[in-house]
């Protein structure tokens, strides 16, 4: 066996002991439940509530009348009324809390609650939704249309003018549901010293904290988020979180007693954001010589009915809408539109996947018409070492190794010899077919907005050390990757190390923990305070050990001078104790520069980027349809693996999700209404689902990360899907150009 | 006249009386709330992600869907009870741990049950029968790669027990 993989929290969970928000109890605790209507678009006349008032265990039913502070929310607009008032938007939109003093009795009082409506009309098609005199969702809002990202580079008449042929083809891809195994929950009270402590399963404390502040009209100081152990997010635990823990907040806040509040699966199914569908109409214009001459793209996203991040994730979108290749003239818009379907928002991936099923599926297209492989086609018009993207970005800076992780995978798989084999829809028997996909990445937020995170790390008297971050533990070992990083830094080990789970309170306004930028934002900020705490604890030896505070080396647990004298870590620190100063310190790591010019859709994006390749091996039924996956490989540069264990469950993790994306998942809507609301009737991938999955590490230290390391968590994710439908047209010879792959078989 | 019907359940080794409001309850519920074992989790609460898997005479069972009436007198394990006494963690717990098979730790406590259950029948599984083994429970963060990696590597510790 390889090295044996640890994480801080490991014994907890696989003994029971580790307690998730709904095992929380506080003595006098009151349990809250969310009121729907059943309206998808309407005008609401009034939510009576008496009949639930009055019923059995009932202490208090909320609505939008009790909210002290502001009833919008949102992290972009705020377009949440976060109790329903002047209308309903979609399904989900929750009109009441019922708080009772035991679950069932504020479940049963909730369906005692009336909401008195005037039917809307209902805008369910984004195209619809963008034509003149449609509907609005949100009247103040003036338009359907929440955002439109462009790209315009060079001269696209011309680049098509100049291509030998054209390529025209739609994608589309479905709502896709997160489910985490946990769904949603909140646990708050209000403490003696007036502060609002909320607990809950999220994956944005900070955003959490503005949420429930605003929401009762509290001071940011008011409001403490203390993180909790969660059941998984992958991007779905943010706004509706965070909407879950304001409307609790607002329980606590009127009873005066701690309130819970803990979701059934179908109200975290009906009421949370999804991934959102896609429209993507591609032309590519390809020349002679196998290169593309100009891409064009109209893509359009269904918001549903609220903003959400769909502003960013249409940006994500934007920025890699022509995958990993190089095309000089490109004209493309990416819109979001509000509908009255579920809102959509962060999901891992984050308007990648959709853009990905489309762009890998369309250079497979290309190259068959240009007479060459798909593997010839990429390699003659991928982006290289000083490459310009789409963007006008120069890659530079960090290794840029597409090429290398193509390579990787296609020794792997074998590759040459089983796309030789592929059926492509002759022979006896079942058909075969091996597919890849390849994509870059941008690291962490990018252009999107302010994208810095802070770590506190603090030694003990006794050479203990506590560490606390800005990075949320959403399940995929971010703590243990912090701990890691500083026992290398302060060359202890990593048992000397407590992460203490981090507050709201206590840690800077970090952002929040998705885009993969735990590791590399938190392990910027981690690396800065332990240079700092370096410093002083070497400053407070130097002299003794005879050398300058900067030449002294700390590994295993000793501060060494370079002739070799040295001097414990515990008691360097006691020295510096002594002499009345702390080691402690406060690291910020704030994102490398980038730049955005949002008219022309150019500039600086991302400021570092993974590069990664995905291949597929699959069998289709002749006559049922039914895809079986044989094999699946992945190679991914993550500039450094810091924790080889939950490095590879990222990269199995994120297949995976991908390949049920490809597969068969899809939130099932019958006008408006979501028909999948729990595991029977929205599948996810179970373990006879998936194939053995094979993971290649690549590792070129990204000199922009103070660690070297770089990301996986949505790389991963992110081209499954496109490799099985190219694996799919391999064995069937037919072309899918909507998800899920073959109709979901 | 018939046997009084018991009024005992013996959960993780001990004993636990039942009034006859208990014997009404959800097994889910009576196990989280009257007796503070949080282990097992609700997840979908119709009996499919598995989340909610403990143990009755060492065979798996969706406490979701079990009333407490059901499995009077029967042996329930929950995950709180697999480690030894003195707290050392149960081979397959262990392996667990070393194999990476744990991230958000939310299907874990039923994902162990399940792989523990087949173990006690099966203590030399092929890759294929000990995937099989954990079909019906859900992880929507390992892609179960690993957790098969832990399953077969402990399967020698219960070769030894027989």
């Amino acid at each position: 066996m390889k090295e044996k993989a640890w994480r801080n929290d490991a014994e907890a969970k696989v003994t029971g002991r580790a307690r998730y928000t709904d095992d929380l109890k506080l003595a006098g605790m009151l349990h809250a439940v969310p009121v729907y209507g059943d309206d998808v678009h309407a005008k609401i006349i009034a939510v009576d509530t008496e009949a639930a008032a009055k019923s059995r265990g009932v202490v208090r039913v909320v609505t939008a009348r009790d909210v002290p502070g502001s009833n919008r929310g949102g992290q972009i607009l705020k377009d949440v009324p976060i109790l329903a008032d002047d209308k309903i938007r979609y399904h989900g939109d929750v009109a009441a809390v019922v708080v009772a003093e035991t679950r069932p009795q504020a479940v049963a009082a909730a369906r005692r609650v009336r909401v008195r409506t005037e039917p809307l009309p209902k805008i369910l098609d984004p195209d619809e939704a963008l034509a003149p005199g449609a509907p609005l969702v949100h009247e103040e809002h003036g338009t359907n249309l929440i955002h439109r990202h462009v790209i315009r580079r060079g001269d696209v008449a011309r680049g098509f003018s100049e291509s030998a042929f054209v390529v025209d083809e739609e994608f589309r891809t479905p709502f896709v549901e997160h489910a985490y195994l946990e769904p949603e929950a909140a646990l708050c009270h209000v403490r003696e010293d007036g502060v609002v402590e909320v607990r809950g399963s999220m994956q944005h404390p900070y955003s959490t904290r503005r949420f429930v502040a605003e929401f009762l009209g509290l001071p940011l100081a008011r409001v403490e988020i203390v993180g909790t152990p969660m059941g998984g997010g992958f991007g779905g635990k943010d706004d509706t979180a965070a909407l879950v823990c304001a409307r609790t907040a607002l329980g606590a806040w009127l009873t005066g007693r701690p309130v819970k509040m803990t979701y059934d699966r179908e109200w975290s199914m009906r009421e949370s954001y999804k991934r959102h569908p896609y429209r993507m109409r591609y032309r590519m214009g390809v020349g002679a010589d196998g290169l593309i001459r100009a891409v064009r793209c109209r893509i359009v996203a269904d918001g549903g009915a609220y903003c959400s991040v769909s502003p960013w994730v249409t940006w994500r979108s934007t920025v890699q809408c022509c995958g990993p290749y190089v095309v000089p003239h490109v004209d493309g818009e990416v819109s979001s539109v509000y509908t009255n379907h579920v809102f959509t928002g962060a999901m891992r991936g984050f308007g990648s996947p959709q853009v990905n099923f489309a762009v890998e599926q369309l250079v497979e297209i290309a190259a068959e018409k240009a007479g060459l492989s798909g593997v010839e086609f990429r390699r003659r018009n991928m982006v290289r070492q000083g490459s310009t993207t789409v963007t006008g970005q120069v890659l530079e800076g960090h290794a840029v190794s597409m090429s290398e992780v193509l390579d990787r995978v296609l020794a792997a798989s074998g590759y040459e010899e089983k796309l030789a084999r592929s059926s492509r829809g002759r022979g006896e028997g079942d058909f075969y077919g091996l597919g890849l996909a390849m994509s870059y990445r941008g690291v962490s937020l990018g252009a999107e907005g302010t994208d810095v995170c802070a770590a506190v790390v603090s030694v003990q008297f006794d050479g203990s050390v506590l560490l606390e971050t800005g990075v949320h533990e959403n399940g995929q070992g971010a703590e243990s990757v912090m701990i890691l990083l500083l026992a290398e830094e302060l060359g202890v080990d990593r048992g000397a190390i407590v992460y203490r789970r981090p507050s709201t309170s206590s840690v800077p306004d970090s952002g929040t923990t998705v885009a993969s930028r735990a590791t590399i934002m938190g392990g910027g900020a981690v690396s800065r305070a332990a240079a700092e705490v370096r410093l002083q604890m070497a400053g407070a030896v130097a002299d003794d050990l005879g050398c300058r505070p900067e030449e002294i080396r700390f590994a295993g647990g000793r501060l060494t001078a370079p002739g070799g004298r040295s001097v414990g870590f515990a008691e360097a620190a006691q020295r510096l104790y002594r002499d009345q100063k702390y080691p402690y310190a406060l690291g910020v790591f704030p994102a490398p520069h980038v730049d955005w010019d949002e008219s022309r859709g150019q500039g600086r994006a991302y400021f570092t980027w993974v590069y990664g390749c995905q291949a597929v091996e699959l069998t289709v039924g002749r006559r049922t349809g039914k895809i079986r996956l044989l094999n699946a490989w992945a190679a991914h540069d993550v500039g450094r693996a810091v924790n080889q264990a939950s490095l590879l469950g990222q990269f199995y993790g994120g297949m995976a999700m991908g390949a049920g994306y490809g597969l068969f998942e899809q939130a099932a809507m019958e006008r408006g209404r979501l028909r999948s609301l729990n595991y029977d009737t929205y599948r996810i991938p179970r373990s006879t689902d998936l194939p053995e999955m094979t993971a290649i590490v690549l590792e070129n230290r990204d000199p922009l990360s103070p660690s070297g390391a770089k990301s996986i968590g949505e790389p991963a994710n992110e081209i499954m899907a496109p490799a099985i439908a190219n694996a799919y047209y391999h064995a069937t010879g037919r072309r899918c150009f909507r998800l899920p792959i073959g109709g979901g078989k | 006249m018939r046997p009084a019907a018991p009024k005992t359940l013996t959960v993780n080794g001990r004993s636990v009386r039942l009034t006859a409001a208990d014997r009404q309850k959800n097994l889910l519920v009576f196990l989280r709330e009257d007796l503070d074992l949080t282990g097992a989790k609700r997840g979908c609460g119709i009996g499919v992600c598995g989340a909610c898997t403990v143990l009755a005479d060492n065979r798996p069972l969706r406490a979701c869907r079990t009333r407490v009436a059901d499995v009077v007198g029967r042996r329930l394990t929950t995950i709180e009870g697999l480690a030894a006494p003195d707290g050392s963690l149960h081979p397959l717990q262990q392996a667990f741990i070393d194999h990476g098979a744990i991230q958000c730790g939310y299907c874990t406590p039923g994902m162990v049950l399940t792989a523990h259950a087949f173990l006690l029948k099966h203590p030399e599984p092929t890759r294929q029968e000990a995937r099989k083994a954990i079909s019906a429970n859900l992880c929507r963060c390992t892609g179960y790669q690993q957790i098969i990696d832990a399953i077969l590597a402990a399967a020698p510790a219960y070769k030894k027990k027989e």
